[in-house]
């Protein structure tokens, strides 16, 4: 294709310096410390045998804690979906005292290390512990079992949402909710049948986020999770218990499992980004 | 009636601003109310337990938790890591962002795609993928072990699966702000003489000075904070390849719980001043893109009969 090749490289000769450079630089330390680094993971994959990686991953230990991970950071991310949409809606609709602490403070779980996110609330949620003891007597077990998991994938997933949802909230067109309600809608029918298309994608893409930052998440769940072969064990820690045994070809297999779903989850939240825009442009 | 419900509109939305459109009060109520239950539940509580936890054995007990060589060792190692991998990732992000903010060329997307790859990678995973390279039955392992350079379970392994996993930060925030701003004042300042270098010190990074202060607190917050990859690659060696996470976990573990939540409180203030330094670079660029002329806001006129 020569026509495109010979504009892109007259643009590229434009007044600005430095292209070859920069690019350059750019491309040499992503391959050094992304590119390269990740390929050997799918390399050291590739060139085990794949009957050994098979039974790794469909270990009923392994099987347990896939099930573990996906179902917590499924449950997590709709429990974000439903409070991160009444957080977002506070922030951006409300006016009160100590707002912006507020919006501030719900960045939290991105700015804490994930240890100390961890131990805080495992000692939280442990019985005896500030909530905990209030749990306790309802026969509610938090901390050490998978709703300990769920607690702590809920903390970590929080900001996803309302992030996402905040600039889609706040790009409402206002006169369409007052045509809706001068058309004779109620406030939940302007809410179902106006507000909520709006933002749907918006709202997919902050549970997707969520649900993918939650099945990687290692530090803040370790704590609160007590590791019990079978029922409290994540995928990302089953990573390292093959390799504290030296079992690198099992690791690596789990790893490769799961960085497959990361990055499915990485294309279907693009896909749904792509069509909200094309949707948007569509309509606009 | 037209021109009554017209200037009725017209009136209420003035009144009203942006704030509160039309929510019953009780809904307000409900939502404020669920809202702040919810955040105080997962956020307030366990951050002041935290504090509340590090100061239960009085300010003696808390003080005396950082006066071991394990303490000191551990936070002067997580000061050396992140002043290696935050300078490293801030001329990365302003040599990507140059690169794709101010060209045209084939690719593009896809190295943006790259570039944010880190970020969907378990943690754990970013530590793997050194010890597979570098680790004793990695790739460059034997040679490694030859030559007697130790990567894996030494600071060198805890450095790169730093730099990996605060990779996209800064580059994130500049691609976007680098790509907003265009071309037209670097070319002005080209054209009027100016070399590339001149450009670049006194007209783009003026420019982007808030977005690169917002990427490189970011980048710093996760490079002191990381525990998942380094955890893989550290090997836990007390005294020398310990951060303070890593530290954290180690007292954590021993049931040593006022020296562990007296480490964690150092870094939940870090993250708490990594929040208000945050919320100052964002009212700051607020206030800039409300003194310059708002752009026009289109698709306003539809609604009107």
């Amino acid at each position: 294709m020569p026509a495109p090749t010979a504009k892109t490289f007259r643009k590229r000769r434009g007044v600005i310096p430095g292209f070859g450079l920069t690019l350059g630089y750019t491309i040499f330390y992503l391959s050094l410390v992304v590119l390269v680094p990740l390929s050997a993971l799918f390399l050291k994959t590739a060139a085990a045998p794949w009957a050994d990686a098979w039974e790794t991953i469909t270990s009923p230990r392994v099987l347990a804690s896939f099930r573990l991970s996906l179902a917590a950071s499924l449950a997590a991310a709709a429990v974000n979906a439903v409070f991160g949409l009444g957080v977002a809606w506070m922030l951006v609709r409300y006016a009160f005292p100590g707002k912006r602490v507020i919006d501030a403070v719900v960045d939290l779980p991105f700015a804490l290390p994930t240890a100390v996110s961890g131990i805080a609330l495992t000692t939280v949620y442990a019985p005896g512990g500030w909530i905990g003891r209030w749990l306790e007597p309802l026969g509610i077990k938090a901390a050490f079992s998978p709703l300990g998991v769920t607690i702590a994938l809920v903390f970590i997933g929080l900001p996803f949402v309302v992030r996402t949802l905040q600039p889609a909230l706040e790009d409402l067109d206002p006169e369409v909710e007052e045509a809706a309600a001068s058309l004779g809608a109620g406030r939940w029918q302007t809410f179902r049948c106006v507000i909520l298309p709006a933002i749907l994608p918006a709202l997919l893409t902050g549970f997707a986020l969520a649900f993918a930052r939650a099945l990687g998440e290692y530090g803040s769940v370790v704590f609160i999770a007590g590791n019990m072969p079978m029922k409290t064990e994540i995928v990302p820690l089953l990573i390292l218990v093959k390799l504290e045994q030296y079992d690198y070809t099992g690791a690596t297999a789990i790893a490769s499992a799961m960085l497959v779903l990361s990055f499915l989850l990485l294309f279907l939240i693009n896909a749904v980004q792509w069509w909200s825009a094309r949707r948007h442009f569509a309509e606009g | 009636m037209g021109g009554t419900a017209k200037s009725q509109l017209r009136g209420r939305r003035a009144a009203a601003g942006l704030a509160a459109k039309g929510d019953p009060g009780w809904v307000k109520w409900l939502i404020t109310g669920a809202s702040l239950c919810f955040l105080l539940l997962f956020l307030g509580v366990p951050l002041v337990a935290v504090f509340a936890e590090a100061l239960r054995k009085g300010l003696g007990a808390y003080l005396e938790s950082f006066q071991n060589r394990d303490a000191l060792s551990a936070i002067r190692l997580t000061l050396l890591v992140a002043a290696i991998a935050v300078p490293l990732n801030l001329v990365f992000g302003l040599a990507a962002s140059w690169a794709i903010a101010k060209f045209e060329f084939r690719g593009k997307s896809l190295l943006v795609t790259l570039i944010d790859l880190p970020f969907a990678v378990s943690p754990v995973i970013s530590g793997l993928i050194f010890v597979l390279l570098f680790g004793l039955q990695g790739w460059f392992g034997p040679w490694l072990a030859g030559h007697g350079i130790q990567i894996i379970f030494a600071v060198p392994g805890v450095v790169l699966a730093t730099v990996f996993v605060t990779f996209p930060f800064v580059a994130r925030e500049l691609i976007p702000l680098m790509q907003e701003q265009g071309t037209e004042e670097e070319e002005a300042a080209l054209v009027l003489g100016a070399s590339g270098w001149q450009t670049f010190w006194r007209v783009t990074l003026p420019n982007v000075k808030w977005g690169l202060l917002y990427g490189v607190i970011l980048c710093n917050a996760r490079a002191m904070g990381e525990f998942g990859a380094v955890s893989v690659v550290s090997g836990h060696l007390r005294g020398q390849t310990n951060t303070m996470p890593l530290y954290v976990e180690i007292l954590y573990n021993e049931y040593n719980f006022v020296a562990a939540f007296a480490v964690a409180s150092l870094l939940a203030l870090l993250a708490l001043l990594t929040l208000v330094l945050k919320a100052l670079v964002e009212w700051r660029t607020q206030g800039e893109s409300e003194a310059s002329p708002a752009p026009a806001t289109a698709a306003t006129p539809e609604a009107e009969p």
